[in-house]
């Protein structure tokens, strides 16, 4: 055994005479647990607190305890369906984009990922630059993806610029709120299509070659083979794309505030824009409406993954 | 050998000894700047820290987002900054540091900074001393008079109207070609100016009353003319929330006929478009109540958690002091907070005969704003109808809602963010 390793084994052994071997465990898992506990399962529960509190003092023991009304007064709508008719219209919104965004940002995810993912897997020239290029976006970060963009979409920006010089008329990427919202989409697509498509690729490289072998001396069809082949055997990676990919898109903020701040209106204003401005950004800092709010989505959230999980566990029968 | 050791480490705690004796005390601000106050600050600290060699003033130049957003947060949870430089004057007055008892000259500063010394008290306090503000501002317009020369289109006078000013504009932009006949800053503190000229008063007695006529009044012009083309949605319609939007990089590119923002445009101005075209601030336009803009500025504030509470209200005293007050004021372009200063004339470092007639409107439009203005502007919550006032206005704008609707949702939206925060 090397110096190192009798230096690093020292203290472990003592520690273990001491302890016992089957506590030992729990002191390899400590350090994480800690920061586990520290940084996700205490603000998870300094969140609760807040959420049944009110006022806007920032120390917990400082804050009114309110019961449910913070819960009470985002679900307060004279008409569900009718976001004007709701006393919290602007939580209601949010949730009302968030829902139309997740389902198109999310398809449209799976479904580039996945063709890049079929496209990198085939043998290319360059294939290791064209995959290290898929991957780029991911690696900026959401700032810049957002500034970038907004130099490509913004009135007098290079798409306008191309447009114009193509004799066509500017348009209004960033300022008509259909346009507004599509790019959104676009540009979230862009910017983690090259994290879930690794994922992809992964699980493409693991289906045995001695398949598709098979399957070309049989002489069958491109499209029965990714249909009877590839997609089957994909599956357990989908269903990790699925479920990643909605639940960060339901997260959706950072590139979305900087490039149109939620705008214009509330076109491209989400859940967790709703939660942070009513959170931090106003005067008055509401906590307990966000902590409310946040509560919510997490629970939608935790819903919407075991459905996923338990259809997909379902069509493996 | 045992004594000689120890008369060693006496010798060697006694050599530093001196060092901890002198050792300077650390007064943290966390500042931000428009343009060249940090610069300014800086270098005025430095004469003061060389004066007092037992303080050393640590200046955190941030960005303005993070005066915004994560001051209060540190605030609240008691790591502020010995002290900061704010816009959100009464937001956390109730944490300001009152220095009315260790400043060296009292009468000094009840003299001298009477008007805005209220601005930065707590609800319910009226007498203590809670930081200085460092510059005046009002809101105004700047005009590009290249393109008036242009278009043949003279000037509207300095009592003209704001649908006079908008007429002229349009007409400008259309004969010239450019985007964008008149931009407002995205702000609900830049358009309580004009809804204060239309008759806006924000207050029924002693409560908050964001809409009325006046409101009404102000808001249906701007709706209206962002359906007409007078105003851009480049401006409003990019940006969505409580989000703050200038036009001063549009303004610049020459891209605006007339911007309504504020004097802290000046210096950046004078800096990007020099004199590329033509520009300067003039008289605020007029509406049947008054021909006011909304007055502001930044303050330098001390908290109450700092441990150095004789030392802040040290810095606090020399940056109020005349002289140098007066040269921030004169390096920086900012009207005088300082009333003795004011009634001399700042010797402002204008080097340009746009800043110069800038400056000269500013201190004009400073002294017509309406008494309405200095009230809201000293009211502790007044971001609370900002904000309303801007989310809904822009939410109407961008075809969400109707004016009446956002009218009614500024009215709620102002009973909720009083209520959260406390005020009956």
């Amino acid at each position: 055994m090397s110096t190192l390793g009798r230096l690093i084994d020292a203290p472990f052994e003592a520690l273990q005479r001491r302890l016992g071997a089957a506590r030992m465990p729990y002191v390899f898992v400590a350090p994480n647990l800690l920061v586990f506990g520290i940084f996700v399962a205490a603000p998870m529960i300094l969140n609760v607190w807040y959420a049944v509190t009110g006022g806007t003092q920032l120390m917990p023991a400082e804050r009114p305890f309110v019961g449910a009304s913070n819960f009470g007064e985002l679900l307060d709508c004279d008409q569900f369906g009718v976001i004007a008719s709701c006393r919290q219209d602007r939580f209601w919104r949010a949730v009302a984009n968030t829902a139309w965004f997740v389902p198109f940002q999310v398809i449209g995810l799976v479904a580039v990922s996945l063709v890049t993912a079929l496209i990198l897997n085939r043998r290319m020239a360059w294939r290791g630059f064209f995959r290290a290029v898929f991957f780029y976006p991911v690696l900026l970060s959401p700032v810049v993806v957002a500034l970038i963009w907004k130099w490509v979409l913004q009135p007098d920006g290079v798409l306008n610029a191309l447009i114009v010089a193509g004799g066509g008329a500017r348009v209004p990427f960033l300022l008509d709120p259909s346009w507004a919202f599509s790019w959104t989409v676009v540009i979230s697509i862009w910017a983690h299509m090259g994290f879930y498509t690794l994922i992809l690729l992964a699980g493409l490289q693991a289906i045995p070659a001695d398949l598709y072998e098979a399957a070309e001396m049989d002489g069958t069809p491109h499209a029965r083979v990714f249909w009877r082949i590839t997609l089957p055997l994909l599956m357990p990676n989908m269903v990790v794309v699925l479920v990643l990919g909605l639940i960060r898109a339901v997260q959706s903020f950072d590139e979305i505030f900087v490039l149109t701040g939620g705008g214009p209106g509330t076109a491209t204003q989400y859940i967790v824009q709703y939660i942070y401005e009513t959170a931090f950004a106003n005067q008055t800092h509401i906590l307990g409406l966000a902590a409310a709010a946040s509560i919510l989505v997490g629970g939608v959230l935790m819903v919407l993954t075991m459905l996923q999980l338990a259809a997909t566990a379902w069509s493996k029968r | 050998m045992k004594t000689l050791f120890r008369r060693a480490a006496l010798a060697g705690v006694a050599a530093f000894l001196p060092a901890f004796a002198q050792a300077a005390t650390d007064v943290r601000i966390m500042w931000y700047s428009d343009g060249n106050e940090g610069e300014v600050a800086r270098d005025l600290l430095n004469r003061f820290e060389a004066a007092n060699p037992d303080i050393k003033v640590v200046l955190d130049n941030v960005p303005y987002k993070m005066i915004m957003e994560t001051l209060p947060q540190l605030v609240s949870s008691g790591q502020a900054p010995d002290m900061a430089r704010v816009t959100d004057l009464g937001g956390q007055a109730d944490q300001y540091l009152d220095i009315g008892p260790l400043v060296k000259d009292r009468a000094y500063w009840e003299k001298n900074y009477a008007t805005t010394l209220p601005w930065l008290r707590p609800a319910g306090n009226t007498t203590g001393i809670f930081g200085v503000m460092t510059g005046i501002t009002t809101t105004m317009p700047i005009v590009n008079e290249t393109l008036f020369q242009q278009a043949g289109i003279p000037l509207p006078g300095p009592k003209a109207t704001w649908q006079e000013w908008a007429v002229a504009a349009k007409a400008v932009a259309q004969k010239t070609g450019v985007a964008i006949p008149i931009a407002i800053d995205r702000s609900g503190h830049r358009v309580s100016g004009p809804a204060i000229s239309m008759g806006a008063k924000y207050f029924d007695g002693e409560n908050p009353a964001l809409v009325d006529d006046g409101l009404k009044t102000m808001t249906k012009l701007i709706y209206d003319w962002h359906r007409d083309g007078t105003m851009s949605k480049q401006i409003w319609g990019s940006v969505g929330g409580t989000a703050y939007r200038g036009a001063n990089e549009e303004f610049a590119n020459g891209q605006v006929v007339l911007y309504f923002s504020g004097v802290w445009q000046f210096p950046q101005f004078a800096k990007t478009i020099g004199d590329a075209f033509d520009w300067h601030g003039v008289p605020n336009p007029c509406g049947p109540a008054a021909c006011s803009g909304m007055p502001g500025g930044a303050a330098l504030v001390g908290y109450k958690s700092s441990k150095h509470p004789a030392e802040v209200a040290r810095v606090m005293d020399y940056m109020a002091s005349e002289p140098v007050m007066a040269e921030y004021l004169a390096r920086t372009l900012f009207l005088s907070p300082h009333a003795g200063i004011a009634a001399k004339g700042v010797a402002y470092d204008a080097k340009t005969p746009q800043l110069k007639k800038s400056l000269e409107a500013a201190q004009a439009n400073l002294l017509a704003l309406s008494p309405t203005a200095f009230r809201l502007q000293g009211y502790l919550r007044n971001r609370i109808m900002f904000n309303a006032l801007i989310v809904r206005l822009n939410q109407a704008i961008a075809g969400e809602m109707s004016l009446d609707e956002a009218w009614t949702r500024m009215t709620s939206d102002v009973a909720d963010g009083m209520k959260a925060a406390g005020v009956r």
